[in-house]
């Protein structure tokens, strides 16, 4: 061994001994291939894996002139859509066509669960009869809204919850979803509740990334190759029959997510789907709810 | 002893490392009165799984400094932007490899459609080159980056996107 490589083995034992100094002493006993993820701080182990209330800290009072009851209504409603369609987005991950989608895809399903958890916990903060009981679980109240209920007591979208097929489909999902969220969200945010309107705030910036990244998409696959294009015409015949439940759940931003959709597809040179908006549509939610909450279920007492 | 926010100033991003809370824009206000010290913080994304670990390090560090009563409020509004990167972060960011954030557009209102993805006038944080060009992907791997590999180097590299 030559003298240079000597000392730099010597430079880099003295680098690995000060990330061990930072390492706590349970974890010192063996080198890890972690150690030199840990930063400056070696409390940073694992960060990311507590799940505690989303809205510690928060001031949650609901405002007089403000009704719990309708409050708790709408959170709902807007926390289960995006938790639905998260699921979905997450039921993708290791499955898109290649790595940089994968990973947009799992991120708009993180900001979107992460918009549900803010959501369903304002939910049950103003409106505590919405939260289903569970005799002795230890779960927050956004947990066992998610886990413990019914899909009748379900305020999610036909949409959110339509089965994954291809990748057009999840494209074409995404832009209606996302116009509508984004036109209902700027809604929001002049809403007299503090935290719904502060949700509102933060989730337009959010949205408006997602509803770009799916209309960018559209015009890909309709200029891309005949199958792409196929696929894409396709998806909207598939997709738009869900299409009038969504509008109806939010009739007051109907015209605007109109003009959105019909700019993507003019655009794109895609003709309107000939189906008949509203059609009868096969309610996929019981299904996903078999899958998001069974683990919850097996061990309703079960502390994560 | 320490006042309470050169204290808190410490404590840093723990998914971008090279920057403090109070760079990045997180840590909104610290007050001590009478010894109880409040701290005010703000998430960058709603899904951040960074915000536990932002409030455990706070606590932690505050009260190994002698301040033994800490409270940490959330603040969501008005909503975190990266214009809230101090020129420190953003020289630290660089110094890291990761490409800045440049001004982030405040609309009010409908937020118009952008269906070609908009040229950032940015740099690659390797070799220099104008680099913005190079987009691969507005997702990168965390919430709050893009992914580009520089046209001219090749090599690829985080850009911290504008929110």
């Amino acid at each position: 061994m030559s003298r240079t490589s000597d000392s730099r083995d010597q430079v880099r034992d003295h680098d690995r001994d000060q990330v061990r100094d930072r390492v706590p002493d349970s974890a010192r006993d063996h080198d890890s291939v972690y150690d030199g993820l840990l930063g400056t701080d070696p409390t940073h182990w694992a960060f990311g894996t507590g799940f505690e209330d989303p809205l510690a800290g928060v001031d949650t009072r609901v405002a007089s002139g403000v009704d719990p009851r309708e409050l708790g209504a709408l959170c709902r409603g807007l926390g289960d859509d995006a938790l639905v369609l998260a699921h979905r987005l997450s039921q993708w991950c290791s499955r898109a066509p290649d790595l940089e989608t994968d990973i947009a895809v799992s991120n708009i399903a993180l900001d979107l669960l992460g918009q549900a958890r803010l959501l369903l916990t304002r939910a049950a903060a103003a409106d505590p009869a919405l939260v289903p009981e569970v005799p002795g679980s230890p779960a927050p109240a956004e947990d066992l809204l998610a886990y413990f209920r019914e899909a009748d007591m379900f305020g999610s979208s036909r949409l959110a919850a339509l089965g994954n097929a291809d990748f057009a489909q999840l494209v074409v999902r995404l832009l209606l979803w996302s116009a509508q969220r984004l036109a209902v969200l700027t809604d929001l945010t002049d809403h007299a509740d503090g935290v719904v309107a502060a949700v509102a705030a933060k989730g337009v910036r959010e949205v408006t990334y997602h509803r770009d990244w799916s209309a960018r998409w559209v015009l890909v696959l309709a200029g891309g190759t005949p199958e792409s294009r196929l696929r894409l015409e396709d998806a909207l015949a598939a997709v738009w029959p869900s299409y009038g439940d969504l509008l109806e759940r939010h009739p007051e931003a109907a015209a605007g997510v109109e003009d959105v959709v019909t700019h993507v597809l003019l655009s794109a040179g895609v003709e309107r789907p000939h189906v008949v908006v509203g059609a009868d549509v096969d309610d996929d939610l019981p299904a996903l709810l078999a899958d998001l909450q069974s683990v919850a279920r097996a061990h309703p007492l079960g502390v994560w | 002893m320490r006042t309470a926010y050169d204290v808190a100033a410490t404590v840093v991003d723990p998914e971008l490392p090279v920057l403090t809370l109070a760079d990045l824009g997180v840590l909104r206000s610290v007050t001590d009165i009478d010894g109880v010290v409040e701290v005010a913080i703000t998430p960058t994304y709603s899904g951040c799984p960074a915000m536990a670990a932002m409030r455990d390090d706070l606590v932690r560090v505050l009260t190994a400094a002698g301040h033994h009563e800490v409270r940490v409020r959330v603040d969501l509004s008005p909503p975190w932007s990266t214009d809230w990167i101090s020129e420190r972060g953003r020289a630290a960011l660089a110094a890291a490899g990761i490409s800045p954030p440049g001004p982030a557009s405040q609309t009010v209102g409908p937020v118009p459609l952008t269906l070609t993805a908009r040229p950032r006038d940015l740099r690659c944080p390797r070799c220099g080159a104008p680099a913005g060009a190079g987009l691969v992907s507005e997702f990168g791997p965390t919430a709050c980056t893009a992914l580009y590999r520089c046209p001219a180097c090749a090599e690829p590299f985080e850009h911290v996107k504008e929110l």
